[in-house]
């Protein structure tokens, strides 16, 4: 997705140029691009008045916030305590295994996103694996290579 | 009080009489849990499937549908629950809307298939309160969860909310909430349990006109949802208390900080404040009392450390969220340097029921030392997850074999971790203790914002302290040496050991560091992180020893150490684990048993989940 900066503007001036300001930008040009595009932060930076160093500081803290393009279907595992002890550990090896990446990493063709998060608040579910904000709960292993190739099939998927 | 006073005061009760009236309690109405936990299950599906079935049905003159909050008993979801009789159906799915009008509203039949069934006495229970996980609970936060649709605030006016917001602007000085509030003896929920009201006073009277109050809905342990549940369920409950706290202080302006991980929680909220607005509950001169207050939803991005109070301060003014030393307390300079005061969620939401029901009935709950009941998720390997609201002082016992409903597997349950990445895990021959802030710290563990999971014999207490350092590590800001490189050591050496590289020694390093860490870190999260390490060591120490004396995982946890094996006499040699096998690694022939080559396995355990004949173990 190029960036528009006129649309960076709009979002910048929804929190006024201050200070407190910087992280609702930041967390809606994130939801707009799933990433912080590096045109979008200097144009932060230039029209805030924050430097440069800062708007990365709190770009790199938090963890919502991705530096690099991600893919277009981002696959999350809760790593919540409660979906540990139930495996989840297991899981992302398995998607691991799938895909070719590691946590964090978008596969080549940029269609997946793998993400670890620390917990989702859906314990009873665990372990969870969502899938563009669809949640697939009492996930097993054998269940995620057929889970994930429906979003490499078809574009729009149909839920059950 | 002047007559523009009671006009306006007037004006609420009036609507709330008009709704009350109009409210007829013995009209069937179905309710759809609409929680994070059973949309996940598909709730959502369910309430359109009900929609359509009532509509072509003709009874939609007849019913209402309305969907409600997080009802707690997440592990049976998608509930639904059928008013005035409060029959309560798990596990629903869409298919089951054309019976579910058809039968139970026009037939006014039960269908058997969606009781729930009690696993011990296998008897089919119709009714909520007669479910043994409801039954031993005592409800006051959540007493309203499943009863009211938490996007509207005439639901929340019927059930009496918004009467201890007038009580208290109308009829209250700010000493006389305090002094309330004191008396109850409601301590801080977030964890720590500080009086709440010796935290406002502080506030109150720090000098300046310019103060601030923060909701703290940054609930970052793994494995706890109850203010998550909480804000979806009830979000009303927990703006009143604000607006009352907010008053007694005497702050204008509030912040509700809360993590963007929680998208149902936060478009609640802020519906809840929206239409507070409307009632001009929240704004200008609130119910003619003169008092001004609004409030202002802030997205927390995913540090843990930010539900630290100053950390969650610096992230609100737009800075990285790393705590700073403490005294000045938020209490004399807080956000902006401005005297502010913090309380989490669940404490905020608590004081409404004080302003109503008074000090004296609050404080007839729970312990000497801990007073009123306490909101614990419950989850891990239990047969009730969910959310259980209980009077302090209960034993873990209790808590888990009686509300819990004990191990689903024919597993024997070993341990409880309570509180989270800053909290311990507390073995099962001391689960008679009563839960409190006291005899907790006692154990080494704390109670922290309320997460209880459940371990059985087949979780590895060394894998666990791994996890948490794991965590801890990922999520310490940076800022203390101690911290920042003594967990990444913990986890290290802690890594070492479920590898198979551990050595004599380690435990006493282990101990060492966590002694320096905790004395070498400023805030909760360097001085917490040690805590689950220090509890498995303290109460499992032969599972450390297995791992570094004998290389083996006594729970059959940490892949190193453990190899999967095909038991002969109870392979049939259907061959489906060979066939899920991603790495070739298992081979036979049809008809007679299977066999693992280890070399080439790498212990993902597919074999192990898709065997039907309970033939694949672990050594």
């Amino acid at each position: 997705m190029a960036v528009d900066i006129s649309n960076i503007d709009k979002i910048i001036d929804k929190y006024g140029l201050q200070q407190k300001g910087l992280i609702p930008t930041l967390l809606d040009i994130q939801s707009e691009y799933h990433y912080l595009p590096a045109e979008a932060i200097e144009r932060v930076s230039e029209r805030m008045n924050v430097p440069m160093i800062q708007v990365y500081q709190v770009a790199s803290f938090y963890k919502v916030f991705s530096l690099e393009p991600r893919g277009k279907h981002i696959i999350t595992v809760c790593m919540g305590t409660a979906c540990h002890v139930r495996g989840s550990g297991m899981l992302v090896d398995q998607i691991s295994r799938v895909l070719d990446i590691q946590p964090g990493e978008t596969t080549r063709d940029m269609q997946f996103t793998l993400e670890e998060v620390n917990c989702l608040g859906a314990c009873a579910l665990g372990p969870v694996m969502v899938i563009d904000g669809k949640y697939y709960g009492k996930m097993t292993v054998n269940k995620v290579e057929k889970t994930i190739s429906k979003y490499m099939e078809k574009e729009e998927v149909v839920d059950e | 009080m002047s007559n523009a006073t009671a006009d306006i005061r007037l004006a609420l009760e009036d609507l709330r009489s008009e709704l009350i009236a109009a409210y007829d309690s013995t009209r069937p109405c179905i309710t759809v849990c609409a929680g994070t936990g059973c949309c996940a299950s598909g709730a959502l599906d369910v309430k359109a499937a009900l929609d359509k079935e009532v509509e072509q049905q003709g009874v939609d003159l007849k019913v209402d549908l309305k969907i409600t909050g997080c009802r707690g008993f997440c592990e049976q979801g998608p509930l639904v629950a059928i008013l005035p009789e409060n029959i309560l159906y798990t596990k629903v799915k869409s298919t089951d809307a054309a019976q579910i009008v058809s039968k139970t509203i026009v037939a006014g039949e039960l269908i058997d298939k969606l009781l729930y069934k009690d696993p011990v006495t296998g008897e089919k229970l119709v009714h909520e309160h007669d479910i043994p996980f409801y039954k031993e609970q005592h409800r006051v936060l959540l007493h309203d969860s499943g009863a009211i649709d938490p996007t509207s605030i005439n639901d929340y006016l019927i059930v009496g909310g918004y009467k201890a917001l007038a009580k208290a602007l109308l009829t209250m000085s700010p000493d006389e909430i305090i002094a309330e509030v004191k008396q109850s003896g409601l301590g801080g929920r977030g964890g720590a349990g500080f009086p709440t009201a010796r935290k406002w006073e502080l506030c109150r009277k720090s000098p300046g006109d310019e103060k601030y109050v923060i909701v703290n809905a940054d609930e970052g342990d793994p494995g706890a949802f109850q203010d998550r549940s909480l804000i979806e369920a009830n979000p009303h409950s927990v703006l009143e208390g604000f607006i009352i706290g907010a008053y007694a202080i005497g702050a204008n302006q509030g912040f509700i900080y809360i993590r963007h991980e929680y998208p149902l929680a936060v478009e609640r909220i802020k519906i809840a404040i929206e239409a507070a607005r409307e009632q001009g509950l929240l704004g200008e001169n609130i119910l003619g009392s003169g008092f001004d207050f609004d409030v202002t939803v802030q997205l927390g991005a995913g540090a843990f450390v930010c539900g630290e109070e100053t950390a969650l301060m610096a992230s609100i003014e737009g800075y990285v969220g790393e705590p700073h030393a403490r005294p000045p307390y938020p209490a004399q300079s807080g956000l902006w340097g401005k005297p502010t005061n913090i309380n989490n969620v669940k404490t905020w939401a608590t004081v409404p029921y004080i302003i109503n029901k008074g000090a004296a009935w609050y404080s007839q709950m729970g312990t000497d030392n801990s007073k009123g009941t306490t909101i614990f998720s419950l989850v891990g390997k239990i047969n009730n997850t969910g959310l259980v609201e209980v009077p302090m002082g209960i034993s873990l016992r209790d808590l888990i074999e009686k509300i819990g409903g004990g191990s689903p597997s024919d597993k024997k349950l070993k341990a409880v971790q309570t509180g989270g990445p800053s909290g311990g895990c507390i073995p099962e021959r001391l689960w008679d203790v009563p839960v409190d802030y006291d005899s907790l710290r006692e154990l080494g563990s704390i109670m922290g914002s309320g997460g209880m999971i459940v371990m059985d014999e087949s979780t590895c207490m060394v894998d666990i302290a791994r996890y948490f350092l794991n965590f801890s590590r990922f999520e310490s800001c940076g800022k203390c040496t101690a911290c920042r490189e003594g967990v990444q050591r913990m986890y290290e050496i802690l890594d070492y050991i479920t590898r198979g590289y551990g050595q004599e020694g380690d435990i006493d390093v282990l101990e060492d560091l966590c002694a320096s860490i905790k004395a070498g870190s400023l805030c909760g999260l360097g001085q917490t992180a040690p805590n689950p390490v220090l509890t498995t060591i303290k109460y499992f120490r032969e599972e450390y020893e297995a791992h570094i004396r004998e290389k083996t995982c006594p729970a059959g946890v940490c892949k190193e150490l453990i190899t999967f094996y095909i038991l002969e006499d109870k392979c049939t040699g259907c061959s489906l684990c060979a066939r899920y096998c991603g790495d070739q690694a298992i081979s036979g022939e049809k008809g007679s048993p299977y066999v693992i080559d280890s070399d080439k396995c790498k212990r993902c355990g597919v074999c192990r989940e898709v065997c039907n004949f309970d033939a694949v173990v672990v050594r």
